[in-house]
């Protein structure tokens, strides 16, 4: 299901990677976009040096955690798609506790972009991945970004990327994004994944004990009964077992449902409106 | 489970609210801990550790110094003094060089270009005297400090260091009853207050963010950091020898902004005592990994980002202010301007707590941008004083030649080293500008809370700077 995206050697003129020089950073013009790509991952991994260098703008780029404390938006065009790129504040976990937490999480659910990019510090890789099976629980179209990639070399760190890709079941692409490495191989699993050419089978989290499963089976069933199309229904169930009130309350309104028949254009930008008033 | 066909949102939610008493309530960190399982399993996998050999470890070894208990303050207050006296001593000379040419050159060729075309005296007035000289002064003033401060700090961004700079004063904005992560906004602020009022976003709490965006402006902004330096170097450097003249003054921008930070946690203290009562959370910072900065790249983005941005937006309030200076201090009313009416009705108030009537209505008209205040004090002295040596008429700016042209025209403008401190002072305990005024509106979406930290530093401003000139008095004599 991944297919050669982890090479890191320039690509050969054969492959579709090779034409990644057609990469138009579109700044803010964003008419007209075909997919919306999110940009996710904890903070500190070089989320807005990605997003900088995919789109050509020049957010500043911090060291610390909590810069990007609102959304970012910016546009290219790659091969023969138009994207629109949100760059989501940095937060370690999707469980909606403080406000970043939030914009990211009801951007990820209810803007239901096309693909989400969640930016990982390879150096860092087993407290990065808790964001990244949180994301796969939302939604599958995931492509992870292995930054960091220079640091883990100079830290004598060994990443098994294929290997990563086959356990997470989505494309995993290794980054330096600082020196602009690795992005062609990122633009076209993003292409890949959003035009449905790569379709990804995400890790469900395991372990959850028997007598819990029970619980969380029975109101799975019957969330998707209740939506047919939802995709991560599990998830739901999860988050509802969980106490979760905006969740209670996207049910309630008709939100979740909303989501299943298309409507998510108009979701996304009640959703836009909800962020400008928060 | 299946002969309702037809199956409501309320019947899901009841049964999940049923659920969730079997589930029982450590449901959240079961869960949680199954994806941290799974994380650490797939991790393990993937990852090859280098053979396990302790390695000498650079970022632990430089994180024990910078942010030791005893040490990290100290080295904290030397890094700045270092980064400030770079800028102080490096600015000097850009900053004559650019007066030169924007106005001693350029400024009486465009007055010979106006004579020759027989411009009307009151458009020349409004376009040169106004407009283009108050642009000239606010570039020949600001873009030299700015351009080698912003790098800098852009560069301890980057490397990693403010983060500590956070971690060392979590500990202190817990005891004042804020949130630790207020030291992030905190040094937010001082590139901006507004986006350091945006930044508090990542407090979760309301009363804590409040506080952090009631005491943001105690962090010195862009717009200030140049009317500190300029006041530093020209009252408190001189007051020594030339050799030590630079560090005094990167001492002194030190303390100023020092004592905004002492104003944060009393302030903090008090509100967190009185309006804003409430319990204390708790967070974790992480130290992010210590990265050599790329240098050539941070001083291009923060030339662009930052100083160009800070001036470009000073020019913009500067062009308007330069005709509302020049029409006030040209039009007049029995003879006397309107200026003058203005700073004559302050100056009292103004001499009363140590500054004068001058500065009071230049930071009347520097509401919209704190980076126009030197320029307009400059151009209302030379109205008040009269000193024709310098100037060119009323509302008038003239010509920079030295540190010590500007100097004696303070002095001629009744200034003493009290004048001087208290400016620092005002120019750090006072309203916010009205970008961030209108930023705190937008982000609290009171008009209490915005009025409140509106008003708040400015009566504190008021009652400072009136306590130090009483003093000052009774220990001089006078001031």
């Amino acid at each position: 299901m991944t297919k050669e995206l982890t090479n890191t050697e320039a690509p050969c003129a054969s492959c579709p990677v090779h034409h990644a020089a057609n990469l138009k950073k579109l700044g803010v013009d964003m008419k007209d976009w075909d997919f919306v790509v999110a940009l996710a991952g904890n903070p500190n991994v070089g989320k807005s040096t990605v997003f900088n260098a995919l789109t050509g703008l020049r957010q500043h780029t911090g060291n610390w955690p909590g810069k990007t404390v609102s959304r970012a938006e910016g546009g290219f065009e790659f091969g023969e798609g138009r994207y629109k790129l949100v760059d989501l504040p940095g937060t370690y976990s999707l469980l909606a506790t403080s406000l970043d937490e939030e914009i990211a999480r009801d951007f990820i659910l209810f803007g239901q972009p096309d693909v989400t990019v969640v930016v990982v510090d390879a150096t860092r890789l087993e407290r990065n991945l808790n964001l990244v099976l949180q994301v796969l629980e939302i939604t599958d179209r995931v492509v992870v970004c292995l930054n960091l990639m220079d640091e883990a070399q100079r830290n004598g760190l060994k990443i098994d990327d294929r290997r990563l890709a086959r356990d997470l079941g989505v494309p995993v692409v290794p980054t330096t994004a600082r020196y602009n490495q690795g992005l062609e191989h990122l633009l076209q699993a993003i292409s890949d994944v959003g035009t449905g050419k790569t379709i990804c089978k995400p890790h469900k989290v395991q372990n959850v004990p028997p007598d819990l499963k029970l619980a969380v089976t029975q109101l799975e069933n019957q969330i998707q009964q209740l939506y047919p199309d939802l995709p991560n229904a599990r998830w739901v169930a999860l988050r509802l077992l969980d106490g979760d009130e905006r969740i209670a309350e996207s049910i309630r309104k008709g939100e979740l449902g909303d989501l299943t028949r298309g409507a998510s254009e108009e979701t996304s930008q009640s959703i836009d409106l909800r962020l400008e008033a928060a | 489970m299946n002969q309702s066909k037809q199956i409501t949102p309320k019947e899901v939610l009841a049964t999940a609210q049923s659920l969730r008493w079997e589930v029982g309530s450590d449901f959240h960190e079961i869960v949680m801990e199954s994806i941290y399982a799974d994380a650490a399993r797939i991790a393990d996998r993937v990852v090859t550790r280098p053979g396990e050999k302790p390695r000498f470890d650079l970022d632990r070894t430089i994180d024990r110094i910078v942010t030791h208990r005893f040490w990290g303050f100290p080295f904290m207050i030397l890094l700045f003094t270092l980064v400030f006296w770079i800028t102080i001593t490096g600015a000097n000379i850009p900053s004559q060089w650019l007066a030169n040419i924007l106005i001693e050159t350029i400024y009486p060729f465009l007055k010979d270009l106006a004579a020759t075309i027989g411009m009307p005296w009151w458009l020349e007035g409004v376009l040169i005297d106004g407009m283009y000289l108050a642009t000239a002064w606010v570039i020949s003033v600001m873009l030299p400090p700015m351009a080698i401060f912003f790098p800098l700090f852009t560069l301890l961004e980057d490397f990693g260091y403010l983060p500590r700079v956070g971690f060392n004063l979590d500990n202190v904005f817990k005891k004042a009853g804020a949130h630790g992560k207020q030291s992030l906004s905190m040094m937010m602020g001082f590139g901006c207050n507004a986006a350091g009022v945006i930044s508090t976003r990542i407090i979760d709490s309301p009363r804590e963010r409040l506080i952090a965006i009631i005491t943001n402006n105690f962090a010195l902004c862009n717009g200030r950091w140049p009317t500190q330096i300029l006041i530093a170097t020209l009252f408190i450097g001189g007051m020594v020898p030339a050799y030590w003249a630079g560090l005094i003054s990167a001492l002194a921008v030190v303390g100023i902004a020092l004592l905004g930070v002492l104003f944060t946690f009393l302030v903090s203290w008090g509100l967190s005592r009185s309006m804003l009562k409430g319990e204390v959370s708790t967070f974790s910072l992480e130290l992010p990994p210590y990265r050599p900065p790329r240098i050539w790249q941070t001083i291009y983005v923060s030339i662009i980002d930052r100083t160009i941005f800070v001036l470009w937006r000073a020019i913009v309030f500067a062009l308007p202010a330069g005709v509302v200076i020049w029409l006030i201090a040209n039009i007049t009313i029995n003879g006397t301007s309107i200026a003058e009416y203005l700073i004559n009705f302050l100056n009292p108030l103004g001499i009363l707590i140590g500054l004068n009537g001058v500065i009071l209505v230049a930071y009347i008209v520097a509401i919209p941008a704190n980076e126009i205040v030197i320029p307009t004090i400059l151009m209302l002295t030379v109205l008040v004083t009269g000193v024709s040596s310098v100037g060119e008429g009323a509302g008038v700016m003239f010509e920079l030649e030295s540190e010590d042209a500007l100097r004696s025209l303070f002095l001629a403008g009744g200034w003493t080293l009290l004048t001087a401190v208290n400016l620092m002072l005002f120019s750090l305990v006072h309203n916010p500008c009205s970008t961030t005024i209108y930023t705190i509106f937008k982000e609290t979406g009171s008009r209490k809370w915005t009025a409140i930290s509106t008003l708040l530093p400015l009566v504190m401003g008021f009652a400072l700077t009136f306590l130090v000139a009483q003093v000052w008095r009774l220990i001089f004599g006078s001031g």
